[in-house]
């Protein structure tokens, strides 16, 4: 690691300050937020990323790790830690796709330190990104080049893809959010603003160095999902190299209103193929309205990846995709709720 | 290929000096007062600067759980923790699980009892994630204990033997963690 500043956050404002207006509004901005710090201490340790401060945000978690469910729906503090966001009962019984896109990923250790904020905030895991000799990643050089473009690109996105950058958005929570339509409250220097979840990360098109819409010192301080007819009948297919502790080649968050067999509304989010969270809008349409069978879904899932566009190693993501959709979809229908 | 690193080399990043930080590290109910460049991660405080090398550094990345010890009695893993963060909070390392008089824990005890290791080098991770995977509620059946534990990696797959133990040592886990309470 590179020699960097340590400081302790007292509350928000001095902490926004201390990152704040300085900062330049990306992600090699010289001031960064410590939370769980699995992501940035992983990097810190590979050169990725070299802030030359850290503003430590976890003295905040008594004030921004609320779990608040009512029949509105759910807000839940940034700094509140994946594995007691997972485990909350209301939070299995009534947004199971919330739960299970938490318990699914990493390991019981990793959700213990990583937060909610710091988990939709995490990096790609593409080898190139996250090793700094190979000098073309758009990403950490804009102007440089992509060296996964023709390179080992099994793991790297088919959807959401440009000629600048391939790499897959790895997270899986972020999935549910999408899927639910959550809202995410910023807090910075010129003060609050909510955004739907969204929009919170951008297409890498020709500046995959930019990933949010984070202003500088901007802060994610928590998130609302509102309640809906779809939270209910919800969950997570994760498809892996392993049966645990790995990201998804492949994943599928889905959310259903299912009303005597036909579906009166549908959500569809889509992991391990897309370079941000991806909303599968194109298939929720095909399904509305109808009967939630097979030869729907698969109809729903062939929209889903219409416009994938593979490279040497992942040509395998579409298909295998497609599948793991139907398998969301068909396990949904078949849920006790 | 070009393997010359821009980055390694900058002379911006090696100009940069180092910070120091005065912490203290409550670290199986004994204080340590230590000054520490910023950057040492609890893993490194451990066992570059208190001694304590039971911990054990398998891949620096959190990758692999050898690093896993309890941070106010949550299972973390202290490679991707600063020490500067863990200031103030009760630290529990594989050599606080035993007592004074050197009886074994319950969980260790049962690592031996059912050659849960061959090399060792996880074991003490695996322990330390093991007392917080039962005391979490997560050790009731073998797929529950398999998925729980599957951030500690064992190269010498010991795998089977390591959930036996767990599922032997449950109950005196529950039950001595029920009297620490009371």
């Amino acid at each position: 690691m590179r020699p960097f500043a340590y400081e302790r956050a007292k509350d928000l404002t001095s902490a926004i300050a201390a990152a704040g207006p300085a900062n330049r509004p990306s992600l090699d901005a010289p001031i960064h937020y410590l939370a769980g710090g699995t992501t940035l201490l992983d990097l810190m340790k590979l050169d990725v990323m070299v802030p030359e401060g850290i503003v430590d945000i976890n003295p905040l978690s008594p004030s921004l790790s609320e779990i608040r469910i009512d029949e509105d729906g759910a807000s839940l503090g940034a700094l509140a830690r994946m594995s007691d966001v997972a485990h909350h009962p209301e939070i299995e019984r009534g947004y199971p796709v919330v739960s299970q896109t938490l318990k699914l990923a990493a390991s019981a250790q990793l959700r213990n330190m990583a937060t909610l904020g710091g988990n939709v905030l995490q990096r790609t895991r593409c080898a190139y990104f996250r090793d700094v000799s190979w000098k073309a990643c758009n990403k950490r050089d804009p102007g440089s080049g992509c060296a996964a473009l023709d390179g080992c690109n099994r793991m790297h996105a088919v959807l959401g893809v440009s000629d600048h950058c391939i790499a897959t958005y790895p997270g899986d929570f972020a999935q549910a959010l999408i899927a639910l339509d959550a809202i995410v409250h910023l807090n910075g220097p010129t003060g609050q603003r909510d955004i739907s979840f969204h929009a919170l990360h951008r297409l890498p098109g020709d500046t995959p160095h930019v990933e949010t819409v984070l202003s500088a010192g901007e802060i994610i301080s928590g998130f609302r999902i509102p309640a809906s007819r779809v939270a209910r009948r919800s969950l997570y297919v994760k498809v892996r190299d392993r049966e645990s502790y790995e990201f998804a080649v492949t994943s599928a968050a889905v959310a259903l209103d299912l009303q005597d067999g036909r579906v009166a509304d549908v959500r569809i989010a889509l992991g391990g193929v897309a370079t941000v969270p991806w909303r599968a809008r194109e298939a929720e349409v095909i399904l509305r309205g109808g009967l939630l069978d097979e030869a729907n879904a698969r109809r729903a899932a062939e929209a889903a990846f219409a416009m994938a566009e593979i490279r040497g190693d992942n040509q395998y993501k579409p298909e295998l995709g497609r599948r793991t959709l139907v398998r969301a979809l068909m396990q949904a229908a078949q849920m006790e709720v | 290929m070009d393997t010359f690193s821009p980055v390694k080399t900058s002379p911006e990043l090696r100009r940069r000096k180092a910070t120091t930080i005065d912490i203290v590290l409550s670290i199986n109910s004994r204080d340590y007062h230590l000054d520490l460049d910023s950057r040492v991660t609890l893993l490194d405080a451990l066992r570059e600067h208190v001694g304590l090398t039971g911990s054990k550094k398998g891949c620096d990345h959190g990758q692999c759980g050898a690093c896993t010890v309890h941070l106010d009695g949550k299972r973390v893993l202290s490679c991707l923790t600063l020490a500067a963060s863990a200031a103030g909070k009760a630290i529990t390392t594989i050599e606080g699980l035993s007592q004074e008089d050197g009886l074994l824990h319950p969980m260790q005890q049962a690592f031996l009892e059912h050659d849960a290791l061959q090399c060792g080098y996880c074991t003490p991770g695996q322990i330390m994630s093991a007392v917080a995977c039962v005391t979490e509620g997560h050790a009731d059946t073998d797929d529950d204990i398999r998925e729980y534990m599957s951030g500690n990696l064992c190269r010498c797959a010991a795998y089977p033997n390591i959930v036996e133990a767990i599922k032997h040592a449950r109950d005196a886990v529950l039950d001595s963690a029920k009297e620490h309470r009371s």
